[in-house]
């Protein structure tokens, strides 16, 4: 038994055939093949699933595809415009926020509804705010610093070093 | 300020250049293993045991194989007939790829189910009925070795109890005697625990079998992907399926840490699948499979003793330890050290007697032994040094870090002969620990103790851990895993434009090789980093390698690098004094070019010349601009650090707070600042992690008690605090360009300074050791054991 669903993801429709047991998630990355959304558990623990829809971040591993009927979701894949990088992905790349790069995308999307809802966040917001995703890598100083400057670079203010203070 | 020989455009060693490899992971274009699909792919998912030790009496697939979609049903006895039921470990055990009659631990795989999706797959799994007969297991290392312990390794012909290997080093006689006269003697027990790296990508792979061309291309989340192509070819030999038809492709990697190194059961039975049907297999295994099934780290019971003499002068250190291995011995190190590097317990200080022993033995747990950020064994040896230079400093009455500099060997003494037989090559430990000293300023935190300790509602704890590495495994002559030298390789090819392509070994798995590689030719070429294409992780297109795990990527395959390119130096130089009608020694090189010594103007960029080897190149040269060098390390690197963190505790609650950590690294020369910093600060949580949250769990049974990520508590950033990090240099003599490696120092080294801080913090309330991970329910009943909580009533 499969149920016609039309997901709206990054503005594009897309109509598909699906069980109903059919998490978001595999529906993204198989259906569709947007794979920059990424599975690292299987308890809605690590994050590296976290999409927006309808502008709030949500681990997709824990939505059923049939649920986000008629709902915007968005992807790290549409992010960049023709334009250039959002602000989030310069943030990561310049602060060396990222090595694998597997928590990445989830990460970015989960601090971009933070910066979303709190424009100025201290250091303290940021780490609970990020406290739903993992990552292995990183440590979290450098994503830490990477959201800082992204709430900077949102708010045109003077944007700080990226320069690594390591002496 | 580190000093840079290239241009900020050119991007040689020591610039914080940003890394080539992001650009595909910000904007969701990487390519990792499950991303891969293939026309026609079928999936494939794991019955597991949910018994630690049982027979197996039978295994009933009818109801799975009714599920449409549900293409095969794969057992031990299936694999049996092609003798494929069993495979070699990294340590030349065996291991079972599915079990014909027998589980040995839970989550053991039991058999494959084969499906045209992931979903249809898990739902035939759920269908697989097995019928088990389980048995008591051995769950406890040292009760292994007890005389009436079930033989575990059955299997094995004329074994007759639960011994793996016996290993030793040092001087047995000298140390006891030295032992025997000294003034003060300390001695603890220890456990470090049995943890697991818990990449956030977990493992899987794509086996594709052509039977036309009896070709095998394996796509698979691999550290150390020519090694494996090798292993596989020793494992599927027999049926056709040898080397030169094997194509291992490791794509980007979200996270090793060692987890990646092994050959799993899961691999095996995916390329044997693939090679019975002809169709591509997909395996992914999920959090709680990677978590309770794949290698683990650690598991080391370590009686830790040091002696000295009254006024702290250290004199010898002993150490016995008990490996607890799981069913079979399956971990990563080389052929000739069963215990890894642990033998670098000696630690940063000067003396000259040591003894280490070691036992591993098998018991009902999964099989492993694998680094989680560590070079093997290294954490281990430091934890026990580290712990007991604390415990000898309180009970002589010294302050730890001034017993340290009284101790330490003296940077003039390198290169210095370890009593357990290694040559550090270098360091310089007095300047390190002052620099950390300085950073978080330690003789006011002293004070600050003892006032809040008057005070009472929270304690205050300062912890020192001044660590020696040992990496970058390594000299031939020593260093192979199955027999296969640990050397490492690059290969450049400069094109006639003068960009260039360079191939290695190795494997990065988010180091940012692609960055630190091209740094290294750049530095040594004066070709634009961003010029210089690196590659990695294709068998059939990049040299053999052994691999990147054990901090061993930059001091052996950056090592090649440097060679490659010093080769290719050496080229351009002749074509040089071709093309400016001079003799060689009439040249001088700066980065970029060759100019004629005392006329600067006469000169040819590094672009013109190698532009010349396709285009015009002295008679007699070989055309073109290419060099391959496979690097043998004349010795391992001996990185270290000086780490001080400040605890507090909760006089109330035990509630444990890192308030500062303060890390100084000395990792040689620095190719890229900003990505030894990264290095070093995701090295840090993943010591942070053993230190106070991380532990697999059994109980008596065998069953594991927090095999998700619900309860197996990988730091989150609220628990990791903000890493203060800064450097020393002491380059590797004998490297070509003095690095050492650093992605595992800040691992080791960060979770004894953790503890010494907790144990400092209540130390004056009698307790003297804290077993890891010092969670506060920990601390709350050790405090009660020393009838704190009575005092305070």
């Amino acid at each position: 038994m499969t149920k016609k669903i039309t997901l709206k993801i990054n503005g594009t429709e897309h109509t598909m055939e699906v069980e109903p047991r059919m998490l978001l998630v595999h529906a993204i990355r198989e259906n569709v093949s947007l794979t920059g959304t990424h599975i690292g558990c299987d308890t809605s623990s690590c994050g590296a699933c976290t999409i927006l829809i309808d502008g709030k971040s949500a681990k997709s591993c824990t939505v059923l595809a049939v649920q986000a009927q008629g709902k915007e979701i968005a992807t790290v894949e549409g992010l960049a415009t023709a334009e250039g990088l959002h602000p989030i992905q310069e943030g990561f790349h310049l602060n060396h926020a990222l090595h694998c790069g597997f928590c990445t995308p989830g990460m970015m999307m989960r601090a971009i509804e933070l910066l979303e809802k709190n424009p100025n966040p201290t250091e303290e917001e940021i780490r609970w705010g990020i406290s739903g995703n993992l990552c292995r890598c990183t440590g979290y100083n450098n994503i830490v610093k990477a959201i800082e400057w992204t709430s900077a670079k949102m708010q045109g203010k003077d944007l700080p070093s990226t320069e690594p203070e390591f002496v | 300020m580190i000093k840079c020989k290239t241009s900020k455009e050119i991007g040689g060693m020591g610039h914080s250049k940003k890394r080539k490899e992001d650009a595909r992971f910000i904007q969701g274009k990487g390519n990792y293993v499950d991303d891969v699909k293939l026309p026609g792919m079928l999936y494939m998912d794991i019955v597991r045991s949910p018994y630690a030790y049982a027979k197996i009496k039978n295994i009933d697939a009818s109801a799975a194989l009714a599920i449409p979609g549900v293409v095969a049903v794969v057992t031990g006895k299936d694999l049996e007939k092609y003798g494929l039921h069993w495979m070699p470990t990294l340590m030349s055990d065996t291991q079972m790829v599915l079990p014909t009659d027998t589980v040995m631990y839970q989550a053991q795989e039991v058999a494959a189910v084969i499906a045209t999706s992931r979903y249809l797959a898990r739902d035939g799994k759920e269908a697989v009925m097995v019928d088990y007969e389980p048995m008591t297991p051995v769950m406890d290392p040292f009760k292994a070795l007890d005389e009436d312990a079930p033989v575990l390794r059955s299997d094995q012909e004329g074994k007759s109890d639960n011994h793996i290997w016996h290993w030793e080093v040092g001087d047995k006689e000298k140390t006891e005697n030295v032992f025997n006269n000294a003034d003060v003697v300390v001695k603890q027990q220890m456990h470090i625990p049995r943890i697991h790296v818990a990449s956030i990508e977990t493992c899987g792979c794509v086996a594709s079998y052509n039977k036309v061309e009896n070709h095998l291309t394996m796509y698979m989340t691999t550290q150390a992907p020519h090694a494996i192509r090798t292993v596989i070819a020793l494992v599927a030999g027999h049926v056709g399926l040898t080397e030169e038809k094997i194509r291992v492709i490791s794509p980007d990697i979200g996270g090793g840490f060692g987890g990646k190194v092994p050959v799993y059961p899961g691999y095996v039975i995916a390329i044997a699948v693939s090679f019975l049907t002809g169709a591509p297999i997909k395996w992914i295994e999920d959090r709680s499979e990677n978590l309770q099934a794949d290698s683990f780290a650690r598991d080391y019971h370590i009686t830790a003793e040091m002696a000295g003499t009254k006024d702290g002068k250290i004199q010898a250190t002993r150490f016995k330890v008990l490996a607890d291995h799981g069913y079979t011995d399956a971990s990563a190190n080389p052929s000739k050290f069963p215990t890894g590097l642990f033998s670098i317990g000696t630690g940063s200080y000067d003396y000259g007697a040591s003894y280490m022993e070691a036992d591993a033995v098998y018991t009902n747990k999964p099989p492993g032994g694998v680094a989680y950020r560590c070079s093997f064994r290294v954490t281990e040896a430091v934890h026990a040094i580290e712990r007991m230079t604390d415990m000898f400093a309180k009970k002589v009455g010294k302050d730890p870090a001034q017993l340290r500099m009284e101790n330490f060997i003296k940077k003039e003494d390198f290169p210095w002969a370890s009593p357990t037989g290694w040559s550090y090559d270098s360091g310089d430990y007095h300047a390190g620990l002052q620099k950390a000293m300085d950073a978080i300023g330690y003789h006011d935190l002293r004070k600050e103790q003892i006032e809040m300790r008057k005070e009472g509602k929270k304690f205050l704890g300062i912890g020192i851990s001044t660590f020696t590495e040992v990496v970058g495994a390594g000299p031939a002559k020593d260093f192979d895993i199955l027999g296969i030298k640990m050397f490492d390789s690059a290969e450049i090819r400069v094109h006639p434009t003068g960009k260039a392509i360079a191939r290695f070994g190795t494997k990065s798995q988010g180091q940012g090789h692609e960055t630190t590689y091209a740094q290294i030719i750049a530095e040594e070429l004066g070709i634009p980093m961003e010029n210089i294409q690196i590659e990695e992780g294709d068998t059939d297109t990049a040299p053999y390698g052994l691999g990147t795990y054990a901090s061993r990527s930059t001091p052996t395959a950056g090592a090649a690098a440097a060679m490659a390119a010093r080769k290719l130096r050496d080229k351009a130089k002749k074509i040089a004094a071709h093309l400016l009608e001079v003799s060689e020694q009439d040249l001088e090189w700066e980065p970029g070019k060759f100019f004629v010594k005392g006329a600067p103007e006469k000169a040819k960029t590094i672009q013109e010349i190698v532009f010349a080897a396709y285009t015009n190149h002295p008679e007699g040269m070989e055309g073109g601009f290419e060099a391959t060098h496979y690097y043998d390390p004349p010795n391992l690197t001996f990185p270290s650090g000086a780490y001080i963190c400040v605890a507090e505790v909760d006089a109330e609650t035990c509630d444990i707070k890192v308030r500062r950590f303060v890390a100084i690294d000395d990792c040689g020369n620095i190719i890229n600042p900003m990505i030894v910093q990264g290095q070093v600060h995701g090295g840090l949580t993943q010591g942070i992690a053993p230190a106070m949250y991380e532990e697999l769990i059994y109980d008596e049974s065998g069953n594991i008690l927090n095999g998700t990520f619900m309860d197996y508590l990988v730091p989150t950033a609220v628990e990791s605090p903000n890493w203060e990090t800064g450097h020393t240099v002491t380059p590797a003599p004998h490297h070509p360009i003095g690095a050492k490696g650093v992605g595992e120092s800040p691992t080791v080294g960060a979770p004894p300074a953790i503890v010494n801080a907790i144990v400092d913090a209540v130390a004056h309330l009698g307790i003297k050791h804290l077993e890891i991970p010092v969670t506060p329910f920990k601390l709350f009943k050790e405090l009660q054991k020393v009838g704190y909580f009575k005092k305070n009533a």
